[in-house]
């Protein structure tokens, strides 16, 4: 395999400390290495930004309720196709691109890994099929747990073993990688038109709470060591005052340690903080709850968050949380997609657009900066857009923007119709801090990669780690004349590597790289109740049989990386 | 001695029933017997072991008559004909595995040719609907367990997907129905007293055609107000009762299929059809689900729409994707004898398109990809045959509900057959080395 | 002398067509199971046809000899069904409206009585219509 070595960029890496110094990074056989031989390509950084490749931790980008949307909506498509150009295949799609695209789109803005936030496990082979078809970053996706009918017969008594058994053997027949939990029980009582607005709400027929089974599968999570924490969307998503449920929610960690191999110190990674931060009562007096969400997140160091930030644009929102996705074709009148999913989990697919013009609109983007920006350790708090909820993913460039710029913030505040109302129901206006680009490193690389368990593979720059090094057209030497460069300079790298193999080159598209699927193998305990229940609920309920659950073979996951976890003591 | 395989996939409806069992004799070169499947899955497993099976590619010539080619000649008259045409169309994918439409959709954009599906006669107009109002729909399983209010709107299950009842919507027990067809009442709505209709609780035997006054007249009952005495044949009463059916219901479906996908009023009856069942959500819990004729046209939908962005009438001769039914659309393309070669595979299109267009594929170059001898192949050029998909090889497909199964493979094609992705890959190595491409 | 009658056509599946196109559409078991009208009784009076008497399907798109048989999911009087496949596509309207798909259902057809014209097999019927030089 080719070596590189990356000469005279300013280096940022928050896993080594390296703040914006002259360092040269060597690659070899796709590992960042020492030192290379004298035939190494040499590449000039010079007056230039090398970062780690950026970690993605929470995004719907394959799947089933990703394609109903691109099926359902081809106006997504007018003015967003790109033809097919060299190696590169087409595209088309703005918030909910097409795999090829998607691909594409991750690589040029530096991105190594991509996380599908919510895979509905009976589809697991469809992520997988476009997973497979979502060239050059690595991916894993996420099973959701949080409604599942084993999950919750099992909690009802309080069994963590079998629910981490049953945690474990799900994991491995999809190729997921972590415990994802959306709108725990909300989900399943919206198999009967209900929903669970607080943790305490009783789930039909179950006869369990939320935060029962919250509580639950942090520690099935925990008792197994999976490198992920417990990933949750919780209840009351989007609701003024949804707030409170999300302390109530945050609460449920307290005192729980974290148990794992991995490097994690989280239990609990709460996902688009922004959406679940809201205050008031309606509409009307809707407000920002940002700080007493980050309080305590500042204060309890087992939590990690993401942002979930809301970028202005016309967008599709999509959720395994059903109910909240019909309580939103109420509200805005546009097309309403819903798929329950037998014994499982639900999706809800709505258009959405984030208008500037519109006061509530204003204020989610105004929550969403504040939450980064409140945030006091940087390695415990994500940039996201929940891809595509609250905006595309390929306008990460301008939330930083945002973020790393006051000006850009005020500018964005003086453009808005109710710009007193931003500030009246917000603190944007009082906030001055500019994330740094170490900060931002942290944000998007090192922090996340973390939370993953994965801080030993990707996420920074040490020798031995993945080669996946991004160079951006940025001269920290320099102060930035105007806030959009900074934009300009994270939409298209320079230059990146992917596990050592140039794959972006003055923003192109060089080469289609080597695509991994993560997946997290674990070995535990054999469980033969667990087992018998499983083949009991295929015979009787599921829809399929067991024998074809699996996702299994070349075609759903090509090139297989599997992270070993052995939980048999 | 005789293996049995178990939990084979039926690759033959959109049920795509995955508890077949298939005996094979030892050397897994016989079929012998199958159990659990309807008679239609029976006899496409069983219809693979006939002797008369074409199985070399045939090119037609001069006087008509057929002659026997090698499979690389076939694929280097594909790809040369693919690589001259300005407006290829290539059709079906319906039943095919995703591996194999996944390199057809390459071959298509290197081609920059027309890619449709079966849905263009089947639910095209469905999926029209559903980017105007959106879908609420469910996996099978959750009528298997919650059900209680089952309509049957312009389908015939009995007919077409014979094991649906049976496996799915109306007489398994499942985890809150524990008294199978006891807990459900079924509706069906057809012009004719089918077998489904026989079955049902209520009929309403619609006028054929006037599917879109009644789903209004539903919308109406709901709200309970002024109907006329009869609409679309149906008494006001019956029409009260049948949505006093419905909202009383806990959790209720509406499975629809030709009968309102293809009569005139078209999308518009599915869009209505989705309105009633989103006015439904507001009293009780309620989904819709287009009964998906082919076993995997459900997949190529999927498949068309994560790589070009739109589920069928895929346009690509510009370099990137478009979509505009009535426009990019076979029929539409055909009968404006646009399209100057026919590609065609897993469908035929000779034997369920209007004659007009049939006639159209008859007069350019074209090539047909399927096991049997079809009315299509008996129109195009070149006929090649391939091992049956599900069969004599495995591969994902997607069910009516989206729910993706891999097929799988219960016996050897017979000797020397190609299945559609080996061919097809022929295919695209050749069309890249002509065209030039990365 | 019997007169034509119309009617309104609609196609559709049938389990008997289904499992004629698995065994082999070149066969005379797809023309038994799809090159039949499926009729009323009355409207086989009407005609002034015995059960199982070929008969000439004709509409503005084409005209197709089918076997004229009682429904068996009837009664639909003024309503007939061909089964899906060449004999129905051979008279069905193809107008699309803009929207893709042919109006397979809701064809106003004349249908005549042909006791002397023979119902074609399907591939045949269909090289026929095309005009397709067979060897
Ligand atoms: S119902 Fe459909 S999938 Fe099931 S056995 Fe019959 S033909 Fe096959
Ligand atoms: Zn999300």
């Amino acid at each position: 395999m080719a070596e590189f070595i990356i000469k005279n960029g300013h280096v940022f890496d928050p896993v080594q400390g390296i703040k914006g110094d002259k360092k040269d990074i060597c690659i070899k056989d796709g590992k960042i290495v020492d030192k290379v031989s004298g035939s190494a390509k040499v590449i000039d950084a010079k007056d230039k930004t090398v970062m780690a490749g950026a970690v993605e931790i929470h995004a719907h980008v394959a799947g089933p309720k990703v394609n109903l949307g691109r099926i359902y909506r081809p106006e997504d498509k007018l003015f967003s196709c790109t033809p097919t150009k060299g190696i590169e295949r087409m595209g088309g799609g703005a918030s909910i691109p097409t795999t090829f695209k998607t691909g594409y789109e991750y690589a040029k803005m530096g991105f190594a890994v991509a996380m599908e936030a919510a895979m509905p496990p009976l589809f697991s082979r469809h992520v997988h099929e476009e997973i497979r078809d979502t060239p050059i970053i690595d991916e894993g996706a996420f099973p959701v747990f949080g409604n599942n009918w084993f999950v919750l017969e099992y909690l009802k008594n309080q069994e963590i073993e079998n629910t981490a058994a049953y945690c474990a053997w799900l994991l491995k027949v999809t190729k997921g990688y972590a415990i994802k939990v959306v709108n725990p029980g909300g989900t399943e009582a919206w198999g009967w038109g209900l929903n669970c607005l607080t943790v305490n709400d009783p789930v039909p027929y179950f006869d369990i709470t939320p935060a029962e089974i919250i509580k639950g599968l942090i520690e099935a999570n925990e008792y197994l060591g999976l490198p992920h924490s417990m990933h949750i969307h919780p209840n009351n998503l989007g609701n003024p005052g949804c707030y409170e449920t999300t302390l109530d929610t945050l609460k449920i960690a307290a005192g729980i340690k974290p148990k794992n191999k991995f490097g994690r110190e989280q239990v609990m990674h709460l996902t688009h903080t922004q959406f679940h931060s809201y205050g008031g009562t309606n509409w009307g007096d809707f407000e920002s709850k940002a700080k007493e969400v980050t309080d305590f997140v500042n204060k309890n160091k087992n939590i990690t968050i993401d942002t979930g930030n809301v970028t202005l644009d016309e967008t599709t929102t999509m959720t395994a949380d059903g109910p909240f996705e019909h309580h939103l074709t109420g509200l805005n009148h546009l097309k309403w997609a819903n798929c329950d999913v037998e014994l499982e989990t639900a999706a809800g697919v709505v258009p959405y657009i984030y208008s500037p013009s519109i006061s509530v609109c204003a204020i989610q983007w105004a929550i969403g900066l504040e939450i980064a920006l409140m945030m006091k350790d940087p390695m415990r708090c994500y940039v996201t857009t929940d891809h595509p909820n609250a905006g595309p993913f390929t306008r990460y460039p301008r939330v930083y923007k945002w973020l790393m710029s006051e000006k850009a913030r005020k500018a964005q505040i003086e453009a808005f119709k109710h710009k007193d109302k931003v500030l009246s129901q917000t603190a944007i206006g009082t906030l001055d801090r500019e994330i740094s680009l170490y900060e931002l490193a942290q944000m998007t690389r090192a922090g996340p990669a973390k939370s993953l368990g994965l801080a030993a593979m990707c996420g920074g720059l040490k020798p031995g780690m993945d080669a996946d090094v991004a160079i951006y057209n940025i001269n920290p030497d320099k102060p930035i004349a105007n806030p959009d460069d900074i934009e300009k300079a994270f939409s298209r790298c320079a230059a990146f590597f992917k596990s050592g193999v140039q794959v972006v080159s003055n923003g192109e598209i060089v080469n289609n790289g080597n695509k991994r699927t993560l997946w997290v193998n674990v070995k535990a305990k054999e469980n033969p109740q667990v087992m018998r229940d499983i083949n009991e609920k295929f015979v009787k309920y599921y829809s399929m049989t067991q024998a074809n659950y699996e996702a299994l073979g070349h075609h759903f996951v090509p090139n297989p990386y599997a992270i070993e976890v052995d939980a048999t003591n | 001695m005789t293996k049995t395989i178990t939990d084979v996939i039926c690759p033959f409806c959109g049920t795509l029933c995955d508890d077949i069992e298939v005996t094979v004799s030892d050397d897994g070169k016989k079929l012998l017997e199958v159990a659990n499947a309807c008679v239609i899955g029976t006899e496409k497993f069983l219809h693979s072991q006939s002797t008369d099976r074409v199985t070399k590619p045939r090119i037609r010539q001069e006087d008509g008559s057929w002659k026997t080619i090698s499979y690389e000649e076939a694929a280097d008259y594909t790809a040369k004909a693919l690589a001259k045409a300005k407006k290829p169309l290539m059709y079906g994918w319906s039943s095919t595995n995703c591996e194999a439409q996944s390199v057809g959709n390459e071959i298509a954009e290197i081609a920059k040719a027309c890619c449709d599906n079966t849905a263009a006669v089947c639910h095209g107009t469905t999926l029209i609907a559903v980017q105007d109002i959106g879908l609420p729909t469910c996996t099978l399983g959750e009528i298997k367990n919650r059900a209680d209010r089952i309509i049957f709107w312009g389908c015939n299950p009995a007919h077409a997907h014979p094991r649906h009842m049976s496996r799915y919507s109306i007489f398994p027990r499942g985890f809150f129905t524990g008294k199978g067809q006891m807990s459900r009442k079924m509706i069906v709505v057809d012009p004719r007293c089918t077998d489904t209709a026989r079955m049902a609780d209520v009929h309403l035997q619609v006028e054929q055609g006037r599917d879109y006054e009644l789903l209004n007249a539903l919308r109406v009952a709901f709200k309970g107000e002024w109907l006329p005495d009869v609409v679309a044949g149906i008494p006001a009463e019956k029409i009260r009762e049948a949505a006093d059916l419905m909202k009383s219901g806990r959790f209720g479906i509406i499975f629809f299929g030709m009968g309102v996908t293809q009569s005139l009023s078209k999308n518009h009856n599915i869009d209505i059809a989705i309105a009633v069942t989103k006015d439904l959500n507001e009293y009780t819990k309620f989904s819709i689900m287009p009964m998906r004729g082919h076993y995997n046209v459900t997949g190529s939908g999927e498949v068309f729409a994560w790589q070009f962005g739109f589920p069928y009438s895929v346009d690509l001769t510009r370099g990137f994707a478009r979509y505009n039914p009535g426009d990019s659309s076979s029929i539409d393309l055909l009968k404006r004898g646009e399209v100057d070669m026919m590609f065609t595979i897993g469908s035929d299109p000779g034997a369920h398109f209007p004659i007009s267009a049939v006639r159209a594929i008859a007069k350019v170059d074209s090539v047909c990809i399927d096991p049997h001898i079809t009315p299509t192949s008996g129109v195009s050029k070149l006929h090649v045959p391939v091992a049956f998909n599900g069969v004599e090889c495995g591969g994902n497909c997607y069910r009516m509900d989206n729910v993706p199964i891999d097929c799988r493979k219960v016996v050897e094609p017979p000797e020397g057959m190609m299945t559609d992705l080996d061919f097809l890959t022929m295919v695209c190595t050749r069309l890249k080395k002509l065209k030039g491409a990365a | 002398m019997a007169q034509p009658i119309t009617v309104n056509l609609i196609s559709g599946r049938t389990i008997q067509q289904g499992v004629a196109i698995e065994s082999g559409k070149e066969k005379p078991s797809y023309r038994t199971a799809c090159g039949i009208i499926e009729m009323d009784p009355s409207d086989l009076k009407r005609l002034g046809a015995w059960k199982n008497t070929n008969v000439k399907v004709t509409s503005d798109y084409g005209s197709v000899v089918v076997k004229a048989v009682e429904a068996t999911q009837g009664p639909h009087p003024g309503v007939a069904f061909i089964p899906m496949g060449p004999w129905a596509n051979s008279v069905v309207s193809d107008n699309t409206y803009s929207t893709g798909m042919p109006t397979f259902k809701g064809t106003p057809v004349k249908i005549e009585i042909a006791i002397n014209e023979p119902v074609l097999l399907g591939v045949e019927l269909v090289q026929r219509q095309c005009g397709v030089k067979v060897g």
